[in-house]
């Protein structure tokens, strides 16, 4: 309801301004262009294949991501050896943004997915290493007393305790790593990918000048990024960490 | 059956050496309801956690039913003061079942046992509920309904009701005595509180401010359930008081 509201006067807004005829019209292609263009875009399923081939890249890339920033957090978190010798790493990788590597990855692996999947991977890691990280040295020292006073140790311990224990980090780290997945493969797309993509669509229209295309590709980029924003962890959290209390929903 | 045999416990800091608990020694027989009684910073959470072997005395031994103390054990259930001590990203049974689940209890049986001891704490209606859910006074119940399901032969308490409201905490007194005597449990029960230690307490043991020493021990022999505003009770607690507050006699 409030997300409507908000969305609709940006929308009214951008209109006014599109039919002010303050700037060209195909620069600044008005709301009834660019929904034809979006339409007929999904029509011929161009846009699908377009989506597709990013999700799939977005996905490749993050589950690699998720996998590591876990194994690696947890490690950390469990071995001060594991600890010193990562986070160093750790801390000299991260403010290098993810889409300078694109250029190195590219001379390395050529083109194509290979290339893109290792930018969103790199940009996925970091919040998944971190987030990891710190929730598991964040749990309760009472429930891993507790537990360990009813028996539990080693893997019972890790995955009945430490892993839901952390769940308000990892929940989080996820959800931050997406973002940053997402960012990334529109900007490694436009540089890495050779076809398809929804980034490359946009990079490919510049060249034709086609603001339509350039403007109902972000949309879409915008449509996807909010759906699994809201619904996947919105959801996500709702159905785990916001259920059994361990975060709160802000007052009204 | 539990001994404590000259028991003492010194804590490393950056400051040196603290004596937390110098040379204790007393025991429990079974199904003894043992209480615990020192002023604050005198060393009884100290000295039930070394009984409940989360680290072991610098000096001394602890023997639970003629067995030397090594590590946690399911022979001993715990329960501490803290609310936060419950898990929760499970339910009231699926906290109580907990324990089972680490024996490897089957599933249908283990919520059978486990919706019995809720029975036995008066929750069986919340056995659905998560614990944010519930009042501080009920989720202490969980705990002890957790600690109790496993059936170990001790369990020891930390003051367990210090945290609730007065009312609160006479209405799980009394709950307690009935599952106790329901249990034939032997109870070790950590208490600054003078009243609460001669409403539960077979024997109670006074401990001398820091460093912790064994003051006295004073057995409570009134018939139960125990009428707080009787002559005999009050006495006892002048008793215990004056145990208390008398000044350190010089070292014998
Ligand atoms: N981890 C620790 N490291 C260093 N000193 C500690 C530690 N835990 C407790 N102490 C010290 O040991 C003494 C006994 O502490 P303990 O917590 O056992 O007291 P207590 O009798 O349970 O007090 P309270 O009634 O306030 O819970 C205190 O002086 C405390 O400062
Ligand atoms: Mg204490």
């Amino acid at each position: 309801m409030k997300a409507a509201v908000s969305i609709t006067l940006s929308l009214i807004l951008y209109e006014a301004v599109a039919r002010s005829g303050w700037f060209a019209q195909a620069l600044v292609p008005t709301l009834p262009t660019i929904a034809r263009t979006l339409w007929a875009m999904l029509a011929d399923g161009t846009m699908a294949r377009h989506a597709a081939n990013t999700l799939w890249r977005v996905f490749a890339g993050l589950a690699l991501a998720a996998v590591t920033g876990l194994v690696l957090g947890f490690l950390m978190a469990r071995y001060r050896p594991v600890e010193r010798f990562f986070m160093p790493l750790v801390s000299a990788l991260m403010p290098i943004p993810s889409l300078a590597w694109a250029p190195v990855f590219i001379l390395w692996f050529g083109l194509g997915n290979t290339a893109t999947v290792l930018v969103v991977f790199y940009a996925a890691s970091f919040p998944m290493v971190i987030n990891t990280w710190t929730g598991a040295r964040a749990v309760n020292p009472l429930w891993l007393r507790a537990a360990g006073a009813m028996g539990a140790s080693g893997a019972s311990m890790f995955w009945k305790v430490v892993v839901p224990g952390a769940s308000p980090f990892i929940i989080t780290g996820l959800r931050l790593a997406f973002q940053r997945a997402w960012i990334a493969v529109v900007g490694a797309e436009m540089l890495a990918a050779s076809d398809f993509g929804l980034g490359w669509v946009i990079f490919d229209a510049k060249e034709f000048l086609n603001a339509d295309i350039m403007l109902a590709s972000l949309a879409v980029i915008g449509a996807i990024g909010y759906a699994f924003e809201r619904l996947v962890f919105g959801s996500l959290e709702r159905g785990t960490v916001l259920r059994w209390g361990m975060v709160r929903t802000a007052k009204a | 059956m539990i001994e404590v045999k000259n028991v003492t416990l010194e804590y490393g800091t950056s400051e040196g050496k603290v004596l937390a608990v110098d040379n204790a020694s007393f025991s429990a027989k079974e199904s003894e309801f043992l209480c615990l009684v020192g002023p604050s910073g005198c060393g009884k959470t100290t000295l039930l956690n070394m009984i409940a072997g989360f680290f072991p005395p610098t000096q001394g031994e602890i023997r639970v039913h003629g067995q030397a103390v090594n590590g946690q054990g399911l022979d001993r259930g715990i329960v501490f003061q803290d609310f936060a001590q419950l898990f929760p990203w499970r339910t009231a049974l699926g906290n109580v079942a907990f324990g089972l689940e680490m024996k490897g209890v089957a599933k249908s049986e283990r919520e059978r046992i486990a919706l019995e001891q809720l029975r036995l704490v008066k929750l069986e209606k919340f056995a659905g509920s998560f614990p944010h859910h519930l009042s501080g006074g009920m989720q202490q119940r969980v705990a002890i309904a957790r600690a109790l399901a496993y059936n170990p032969g001790v369990l020891l308490m930390d003051e367990p009701f210090a945290a609730l409201d007065a009312l609160t905490r006479d209405e799980m007194q009394r709950l307690l005595a009935e599952v106790w005597r329901a249990t034939r449990k032997t109870v070790i029960y950590v208490t600054h509180n003078v009243a609460e230690a001669v409403y539960l307490a077979d024997r109670v043991i006074v401990m001398t401010p820091h460093p912790g020493r064994i003051r006295a021990e004073v057995p409570v022999r009134l018939p139960r359930p125990r009428d707080p505003l009787s002559v005999e009770f009050l006495e006892h607690q002048k008793m215990l008081l004056r145990h208390l507050t008398q000044k350190e006699e010089g070292p014998s």
